[in-house]
């Protein structure tokens, strides 16, 4: 049980976590971009799901930093790292322009693919590709 | 500016994402940054769980209409080229940069993380800025 319950839990959450991809419209690119079109006719709708996320997921993370084990015994990874270095910078403008060019990023593109979507289907195996790419540098 | 329902329904979704994300860490003791968990799942990273996660995000477009929500259609932004070439470069720039929009816009900017919010930042203005070059340069060049 102790295996099987956390697998369980992680499907649910990714199901939550996609049904609030689709509610808010972020798995259509065309909202992406008509928020990230700044001087165009700016659209700030997607502005409210990262104050939505931020504002429900902040409090987990203050009571995650006082625990140490999760409410299934796992130990809790919050990442550490502070270090704003060349890699985080450069990375975070690569996927800038990849975000800006398509209006897609990891998660719609991974919740589109459950719709058989033409596009999904092309670009997740290129952003799958592009890991791999972004490994072969010694780091 | 008048409240909008689009406004709401971001908001809504919004609010259900930040909930599976805490979910995911108070639950599972684990990050919700999509592209990390992508990551290591496709590089055979032991943890089912990613992929679990991952079948759940996949489905979620089957539940959507029966649950009374939107339905999942993408209007997309150019032809197969140009999505494989921004699907290219957001694996390599999430890669280098350790998080996409869920993983620094999301959870990090929620640990009040520093780094995360800077990398936010930037990939938000070089999105904007590749929107604007695209929708309003490109047609001025080409003539369109």
């Amino acid at each position: 049980m102790r295996e099987i319950l956390p697998i369980f839990t992680a499907g649910f959450l990714g199901l939550l976590f996609g049904l609030g991809l689709i509610t808010s419209q972020m798995t259509d690119p065309d909202r992406i971009v008509d928020f990230l079109d700044v001087v165009g006719d700016w659209d700030p709708t997607l502005a409210f799901v990262m104050i939505g996320a931020v504002a429900v997921a902040a409090p987990a993370f203050v009571i995650a930093r006082g625990r140490e084990r999760s409410l299934l015994g796992e130990t809790i990874a919050l990442p550490d790292r502070k270090r704003i270095d060349r890699p985080l910078m450069l990375g975070a403008a690569i996927f800038g322009i990849g975000w800006g060019l398509a209006g897609i990023c990891p998660g719609p593109g991974i919740a589109l693919l459950g719709t058989l979507d033409g596009g999904a289907l092309v670009f997740l195996p290129a952003v799958i590709a592009g890991m791999f790419i972004a490994r072969l540098r010694p780091s | 500016m008048e409240i909008q329902p689009a406004w709401v329904e971001a908001l809504t979704g919004g609010a259900m994402i930040g909930l599976a994300a805490a979910g995911l860490l108070l639950v599972n003791g684990r990050v919700a940054g999509i592209s990390g968990i992508l990551s290591n799942a496709v590089r055979g990273t032991p943890g089912v769980w990613r992929w679990a996660f991952l079948i759940g995000l996949v489905a979620a477009p089957l539940w959507t209409p029966m649950l009374g929500l939107p339905y999942a259609i993408a209007h997309h932004q150019g032809g197969l080229i140009q999505i494989a070439l921004a699907g290219l470069l957001v694996g390599i720039g999430t890669q280098m940069g350790s998080g996409c929009t869920s993983g620094h816009g999301v959870c990090g900017i929620a640990n009040f993380s520093l780094r995360s919010l800077t990398a936010t930042v930037i990939f938000m203005v070089v999105a904007a800025a590749t929107v604007f070059v695209i929708r309003h340069l490109v047609p001025i060049v080409t003539g369109g």
